[in-house]
């Protein structure tokens, strides 16, 4: 992969830019991250977004720190990798050593406190906005396992509470052994 | 020597927090509060509030602000560090073994099953959010219900998905709204 040092400060632009205003834990970087880097600069397609977020969220640590390590290996190899993890790390470190200084304060403070309540309905909104769009995609596939799975990993999930590894590591699963069947099948034949 | 029990004691956060944020807030109280010491419970306490009111991830929050405590700016690097060098080592090998394996045929075909799922789990964590935002208890009846708040869900909605406004943006806008909307009509 050539190194190109315009495309890395891009990235680096790009990824500070998520992190500063990522409220909200994992899935909304995840979300800010597709808008980004599949809708608007198409360095990454539609499918690998998701299969990011999949190992994202089952690897250990942050989920926002490990999607910046797949997005900066797929965008620009092992240098694209540390600049997309030191855009994304730096935001958190620079406001919370300026935080640390009346952190007791800035916790109790009223309006802090409204501002972030609003910008909460905005994250629901983000989340869901995308969650419409690749929902409809894989409406589109005509599937019936896939619509069986998307179903099956909601119910899990939000009616019933499962850990998300557990829904990732059962849809692998289902992926392998639907592979193994089939296989089985070509050979047969 | 404080620097590398800071190191070592994040790396532990870093290694065994699966699933973010929510799993890593007992490993660093057992790290910080229980084992070494560095903060009281107030002050985690303290922490994971301002944390969650803060951009970024709670664990990356929790390094810089224990390392900054104890050992200052260099204790703050210190202990980010540690807290993702175990995703460095794994997500990386991840990386390239999917940028390797990507273009198989098999592995394609596990993943079209995986990919389903995902898009279920994005929109559990998104209803959940909302969720919140809509009702400001724990229990979902009409006397909780946060009108301005599901006011604000339904317009952020309509300008993402109809002029795919930039989503910071709107997610500003929500945030200068809600303010206004308590300083117009009091506060409640």
């Amino acid at each position: 992969m050539k190194l190109n040092g315009k495309t890395l400060c891009k990235l680096f632009i790009s990824t500070l830019y998520i992190s500063t205003f990522t409220f909200g834990g994992g899935f909304v970087i995840v979300n800010f991250m597709k808008r980004k880097f599949v809708d608007e600069l198409h360095w990454i397609d539609e499918q690998e977004m998701l299969d990011i977020t999949a190992m994202a969220q089952s690897a250990p640590g942050a989920i926002a720190v490990n999607a910046a390590i797949l997005v900066g290996w797929k965008v620009q190899g092992f240098f694209g990798m540390l600049t997309a993890v030191v855009g994304t790390i730096l935001p958190p470190m620079v406001i919370l050593t300026v935080i640390s200084f009346f952190y007791e304060k800035f916790a109790a403070n009223r309006y802090v406190a409204l501002v972030l309540q609003g910008m909460q309905a905005g994250v629901a909104a983000i989340i869901l906005d995308v969650a419409w769009g690749l929902g409809t995609s894989v409406l589109k596939s005509k599937e019936w396992l896939h619509y069986a799975v998307l179903l099956l990993a909601f119910v899990s999930a939000f009616v019933l509470g499962v850990n998300v590894i557990y829904i990732i590591l059962a849809s692998l699963a289902v992926g392998i052994l639907k592979e193994a069947l089939s296989h089985k099948r070509r050979c047969e034949k | 020597m404080i620097y590398l029990q800071l190191f070592f004691a994040f790396l532990q956060v870093g290694l065994f927090s699966v699933g973010g944020g929510y799993a890593a807030i007992p490993l660093i109280q057992s790290q910080a509060v229980e084992k070494y010491g560095w903060l009281t419970l107030s002050a985690f306490t303290n922490l994971v509030t301002v944390a969650e009111m803060t951009p970024g991830p709670i664990a990356v929050n929790a390094a810089t602000f224990t390392g900054l405590q104890i050992a200052g700016i260099g204790g703050a690097a210190v202990a980010t560090l540690g807290c993702i060098s175990p995703s460095l080592c794994l997500v990386s090998a991840l990386a390239v073994l999917y940028g390797k394996y990507k273009k198989n045929t098999a592995f394609q075909n596990v993943l079209q099953i995986l990919r389903p799922a995902v898009v279920a789990l994005i929109f559990s964590a998104g209803l959940r959010i909302l969720r919140l935002v809509a009702f400001d208890e724990q229990t979902i009846a009409l006397q909780n219900a946060n009108y301005i708040g599901i006011l604000l869900f339904a317009g952020a909605f309509f300008v993402l998905r109809k002029w795919k406004l930039n989503p910071i943006l709107v997610l500003l806008m929500c945030g200068a709204l809600n303010l206004l909307f308590y300083a117009i009509f009091g506060w409640i």
